[in-house]
């Protein structure tokens, strides 16, 4: 059953997670595959583009938190663009707007990395 | 037709402890709370819920994927569904998983914790039992609310 994909691109230094379906505890270790493999080949500068996310449970959540300290400990970032209200909402209540940079689009992320 | 105040529904589903059946469960709560007069916000915070609460079974309770089950029983009645999750896992500490602050655990980067955080946050009435090894049981409900006033619910 194919619910959770990831697609990746390049643009310039910046790493662009396009992830669809959805993203449960099942699912949860396929991103974080594809983060380890990044993080593994020195890249460190991840967007994660939702707009095609339908689900997400704290599975999804704790994938970025595995990683995060780490990757700015490297000067890097995941930034999170592109959520519908349900799934904000899920990131929203456990408080991640506060510690995470989530932006409307993907140029907002790519310029906040450029600055 | 209205539901009599003594008339109750109830579903049951006994599932193997597998990450891959999450879907299936929340397939299923979603349905039921749909057909029974949620509206979506209400079905997406009932189905999120749930699918949390089982994770933490399949994660927790049995470490990981096993032969075990999750018991999984749905009760409607006029003004509520009740959901109740049963396994006979490891059990916790309920004092200390109810205590957790959730911002300094974020703060501190922990990855897990927060599946039982979301449960508190969607549901009106969350309640863990442990018997450590025995049984663990997490009961959840949802009024039907319009309004900010609990509502009888009205058959579709």
């Amino acid at each position: 059953m194919d619910s959770f994909e990831v697609t990746k691109r390049e643009q310039g230094n910046i790493n662009i997670l396009n992830i669809k379906g959805y993203l449960d505890a099942h699912t949860a270790p396929q991103l974080e595959e594809e983060i380890q493999k990044l993080v593994d080949d020195g890249k460190y500068h991840i967007l994660v583009n939702f707009s095609e996310l339908a689900y997400i449970s704290s599975a999804g959540l704790g994938v970025f938190m595995g990683f995060i300290e780490n990757i700015r400990n490297n000067n890097g970032d995941i930034k999170l663009s592109n959520m519908n209200p349900k799934i904000y909402r899920v990131f929203d209540l456990l408080g991640f707007p506060e510690l995470y940079d989530i932006v409307e689009n993907e140029q907002d992320a790519i310029d906040k990395f450029n600055n | 037709m209205k539901i009599l105040k003594k008339q109750k529904e109830k579903f049951q589903l006994k599932i193997p402890s597998k990450t891959d059946n999450l879907e299936l469960i929340r397939t299923m709560i979603a349905h039921i709370a749909k057909t029974v007069g949620f509206d979506e916000d209400d079905v997406n915070k009932i189905e999120l819920a749930v699918d949390e609460a089982c994770a933490n079974v399949i994660k927790h309770a049995y470490y990981k994927d096993t032969k075990d089950s999750i018991d999984l029983i749905v009760e409607i009645d006029y003004k509520k569904l009740t959901v109740i999750i049963t396994d006979q896992g490891i059990g916790f500490d309920v004092k200390n998983i109810l205590n957790r602050d959730i911002k300094n655990y974020l703060a501190q980067m922990k990855v897990g914790g927060l599946g039982i955080h979301l449960m508190k946050a969607l549901m009106d009435e969350v309640e863990f039992k442990s018997k450590p090894g025995i049984k663990t049981e997490v009961k959840m409900v949802k009024y039907f609310v319009k309004d900010g006033k609990v509502e009888n619910r009205v058959e579709k």
